[in-house]
């Protein structure tokens, strides 16, 4: 079975997949018990799946496992705890911006993607940055909240 | 009779620091018997609510469910402050049919008037008889003690812990409907903003959502759903999957499904495996669905209200006015696709899920399956949130049956055309109105007629027991879809008539809110009309009409949130560059019984484009008590953009077939770049009942919406969704 081996939260991993096109959400959730990131379409349309590759925010429902190869994947779990929470994840936590939070993955990761290009955004910033990510539960306000917040620490 | 003693309990309180851990680790392992043998689940004994542990630590079970609303903090709240240990201290375990009592499932917003004030009964059972057992252990008369900080306490500074009274031992008592509850005015927990335990989890990819529950030797399950819905399988190219490792193919009747140790093997099997269907076309489809509403046979009439004579009253009006309004299906388009485990076993069946009833599911699940209830043990984890009863019980089915198949667990979960496709959606109302006002502009009478689609009583059929031939009943419930279909105002002539239709073209469930959305939008955008047609400013209109002063306070909170300036619609000045922008209000009072809420809103339309930009959000709300501010507003908050999106963007379409809106291009949902800024007012009344908001705000957001494009442009949108291709036919018809 081939093998392919990138880096994950900072450590290196060798993964088998059967299939080279086996998107890494499969990879990250299956083989890594990484459940961050969450499966929400399979269609790169809602952002539940979102995880940083090289730092930018990819997809991984819809990004190949062979294309992460030598590659640095970031996934929630890299970020912090809740104990030891990162700033955008205590931001999220002091706003109370979630309902049922699936979407919660997804607007960490794309916040933080946004946050490495551009430190100090404006609102409207954020919006575009996050328009890719849906939320169900209609948190809107204070997922904009948390991260206007986590600019400002 | 044995109360819980997880002996890991503890240890995972001190690590995890919360609430959520505990439960899944019982969850995760009560499976494979770690201890849970029994526990009180009738809901009349307070050890079927509660367990205070020897350490302190107390645990609340219940069948309602938290699907990220904030309702097990509110829960923990009300217990806490009614037994006087800190709230810091509870737990709260979920919809686990071998471990909480049965007090209903979760909806109708009744999480909290029935949820919480079970829990409160129990918890003030409880503190009574510990107040007797601390009268023992102190020599003092219980008159004299209180409870706080977790002790039984004498002014004379003695004292004993709870945990030593009671701990980890039953109480044996029955709820006592006559315990005396702690007055609000001395509450010091319940009104206070206590965070949510479950946040720091979800927020650092620790919560244990039932997508994420994984078990030994468990495999993936899919179904394969027909091409078309009526659609019978003709034959299996068992051939045409044959380069994916480790499949098994599951074949019974019509269902067809595939299992594999892979999920991404069982996910690409269901994608490519080639199947022959039978043909079948029995929709109507969704395109000019309301003119088929509208004609389709009616089962039954209900008469909701009738006084004076309307026909009359209408006929002698200088000016009559009649409007139809038009809501779609809608999918309840949860972000996450409904999933499931189930282990099939001699010994009995389990099945983890995220359905808002866990009990319900059981029940239907043991009809259907042919399972006693005792050997069927259903368990809540949190899925993605659900907004009624989605795909989780037909998701559900689909693994026991696939699980029943190969004799191992299986998880299921669907895909995303799965669940927009295929999840129960709310059903599609057409409403007639007329109506006249006064000389003085006061309604002279009104008529409500609405026809929506229905079908017999009974559980909802499965879809994978449909497809497997299983027997069972084909009910078609939605919810309570006939209230709020009157005004809120006095009308001497009035009459409001539900015309249900024999049957539904897709399958009916109940979706947030069910029937008042659509109900509150065309009584509200109604009343505007009149109001309009009358020469009033929309809020003098309604104050007119409202003499309860709860009613008027919202109205006023809401239009002084928005610095209302009395004056007619539409706006004399809504021209701003390429805009034109308004304002709009909308009042009601839920179900005609609970939550008073007005929402205000203010709107750009851009007349060439056609697309209209929802700038701002006001809402004034009033549910009496407030158990807990900050998950109130965050329920206020999420009733108010979802129903946007509802607004704007939603409807299920279909053809003849098939249901076409399978995707999140083909079914939008509001985004980042169109969420408005919202300001919630919440008006708290600790001497009111608390009644639930999980429902309530998003009833007049439709209305109040079109009441400002109305105020923005003079164009009355009457059909749901907003579209920008529907507002730019407005403006060329009119």
């Amino acid at each position: 079975m081939p093998q392919y081996k990138f880096r994950v939260n900072g450590g290196p991993v060798t993964v088998d997949s059967w299939d080279p096109d086996q998107p890494l959400l499969y990879i990250l959730r299956n083989a890594l018990a990484l459940h961050g990131a969450k499966f929400g379409c399979g269609l790169g349309q809602c952002g539940a799946c979102t995880v940083l590759v090289d730092g930018k925010a990819v997809r991984s429902c819809v990004t190949p496992v062979k294309q992460v190869a030598g590659r640095a994947v970031t996934t929630l779990e890299g970020l912090g705890t809740p104990e030891k929470p990162d700033v955008l994840q205590s931001a999220f936590i002091a706003e109370q911006a979630a309902q049922c939070g699936y979407c919660t993955n997804g607007m960490i990761m794309s916040a933080k993607a946004v946050l490495n290009q551009t430190p100090h955004p404006t609102l409207e910033q954020v919006k575009q940055g996050l328009a890719g990510n849906l939320c169900r539960c209609g948190t809107h306000t204070r997922i904009m909240s948390a991260v206007m917040r986590a600019t400002k620490v | 009779m044995e109360t819980i003693t997880s002996l890991s309990r503890r240890g995972l309180l001190k690590m995890a620091g919360g609430a959520i851990v505990v439960r899944f680790a019982l969850g995760r392992s009560s499976g494979q018997t770690n201890g849970v043998t029994s526990k009180p689940l009738d809901p009349s004994e307070v050890d079927s609510f509660l367990a205070i542990h020897a350490d302190g630590s107390v645990t609340i079970y219940t069948s309602k469910v938290d699907v990220g609303t904030g309702l097990a903090t509110a829960f923990r709240q009300t217990a806490a402050e009614e037994l006087g240990i800190p709230v810091e201290r509870f737990t709260v375990i979920e919809g686990d049919t071998r471990l909480v009592p049965d007090h209903g499932g979760t909806g109708g917003s009744s999480g909290i008037p029935r949820g919480a004030a079970d829990i409160r009964r129990a918890a003030a059972t409880a503190h009574r008889a510990l107040l007797d057992r601390g009268a023992k252990q102190l020599n003092r008369p219980a008159s004299e003690l209180t409870i706080a900080g977790g002790d039984v306490v004498h002014a004379s500074g003695q004292k004993v812990a709870v945990a030593s009274l009671i701990g980890d031992k039953s109480f044996s008592l029955k709820l006592d409907p006559k315990a005396t509850l702690k007055s609000p005015a001395a509450y010091t927990v319940v009104g206070k903003p206590i965070l949510r335990a479950d946040v720091p989890g979800k927020c650092a990819a620790r919560h244990p959502y039932l997508q994420d529950f994984t078990m030994p030797g468990m495999l993936h399950g899919r179904v394969v759903r027909p091409p078309t819905m009526g659609a019978k399988l003709l034959s299996v190219d068992e051939s045409s999957i044959r380069a994916i490792p480790d499949v098994r193919i599951i074949r019974i009747e019509s269902l067809l499904g595939v299992v594999a140790k892979d999920e991404w093997a069982a996910v690409r099997a269901a994608k490519e495996i080639k199947a022959t269907w039978s043909d079948w076309q029995g929709l109507p489809g969704s395109e000019g669905l309301d003119r088929y509403i509208r004609q389709a046979p009616v089962e039954r009439d209900q008469s909701i209200a009738s006084r004076g004579d309307v026909a009359a009253a209408l006929n002698s009006a200088s000016k009559q006015l009649s409007a139809t309004y038009y809501w779609p299906y809608q999918s309840h388009a949860s972000l996450g696709p409904s999933c499931a485990v189930a282990d099939v076993k001699e010994s009995g069946t389990t099945v983890w899920s995220a359905s808002q009833n866990p009990y319900g599911l059981r029940a239907n699940l043991a009809k259907v399956f042919a399972i006693s209830q005792d050997k069927l043990r259903v368990i809540y984890l949190d899925g993605s949130g659900s907004y009624g009863t989605n795909g989780a019980d037909d998701a559900a089915a689909d693994a026991l049956l696939l699980s029943r198949a190969v004799g191992q667990p299986v998880r299921v979960q669907w895909m995303r055309e799965d669940e927009h496709g295929w999840d129960p959606k709310g059903p599609a109302q057409l409403h007639e109105l007329r109506g006249a006002t006064d000389a003085n502009g006061n309604i002279a009478a009104w008529e409500t007629q609405m026809w929506v689609p229905d079908g017999p009583q009974g559980n909802r059929a499965l879809l994978g027991p449909d497809s497997a031939a299983m027997q069972q009943t084909h009910g078609q419930g939605a919810g309570l879809m006939t209230l709020n279909l009157d005004p809120p105002y006095p009308v001497p002539n009035l009459r409001v008539v539900s015309h249900h239709l024999k049957d539904t073209p897709l399958r009916l469930s109940n979706l947030r809110a069910p029937g008042k959305i659509a109900n509150i939008f065309a009584v509200e955008s109604f009343a505007d009309e009149l109001a309009a047609a009358a020469g009033m400013d929309p809020v003098a209109f309604r104050l007119r009409g409202l003499t309860d002063p709860r009613a008027i306070e919202v109205l006023n909170r809401t239009a002084g949130m928005m610095d209302w300036q009395a004056r007619l619609s539409p706006n004399p000045h809504a021209a701003e560059g390429d805009l034109l922008v308004g304002r709009g209000i909308a009042y009601m009072r839920y179900k005609q019984a609970e939550n008073y809420v007005g929402i205000g809103i203010t709107v750009a339309v851009n007349k060439a484009t056609g697309k209209i930009v929802v700038r701002r959000v006001v809402c004034a709300h009033d549910c009496g008590l407030v158990v807990n501010p900050d998950g109130l507003r965050n329920q206020v908050e999420g009733n108010i953009m979802q129903t946007l999106s509802r607004t704007l963007h939603e409807e299920v379409t279909f053809d003849k077939s098939r249901v076409t809106s399978v995707n999140w291009a083909r079914y939008p949902i509001l985004t980042f770049p169109e969420a408005p800024a919202v300001q919630v007012a919440l008006i708290d009344r600790p001497e009111e009942p608390a009644y639930g908001a999980g429902e309530a705000a998003s009833a007049p957001v439709a209305a109040a919406l079109a009441n400002a494009i109305f105020d923005a442009t003079g164009i009355r949108l009457r059909t749901v969704p907003f579209t920008a291709e529907r507002v730019k036919a407005a403006f060329a018809k009119a």
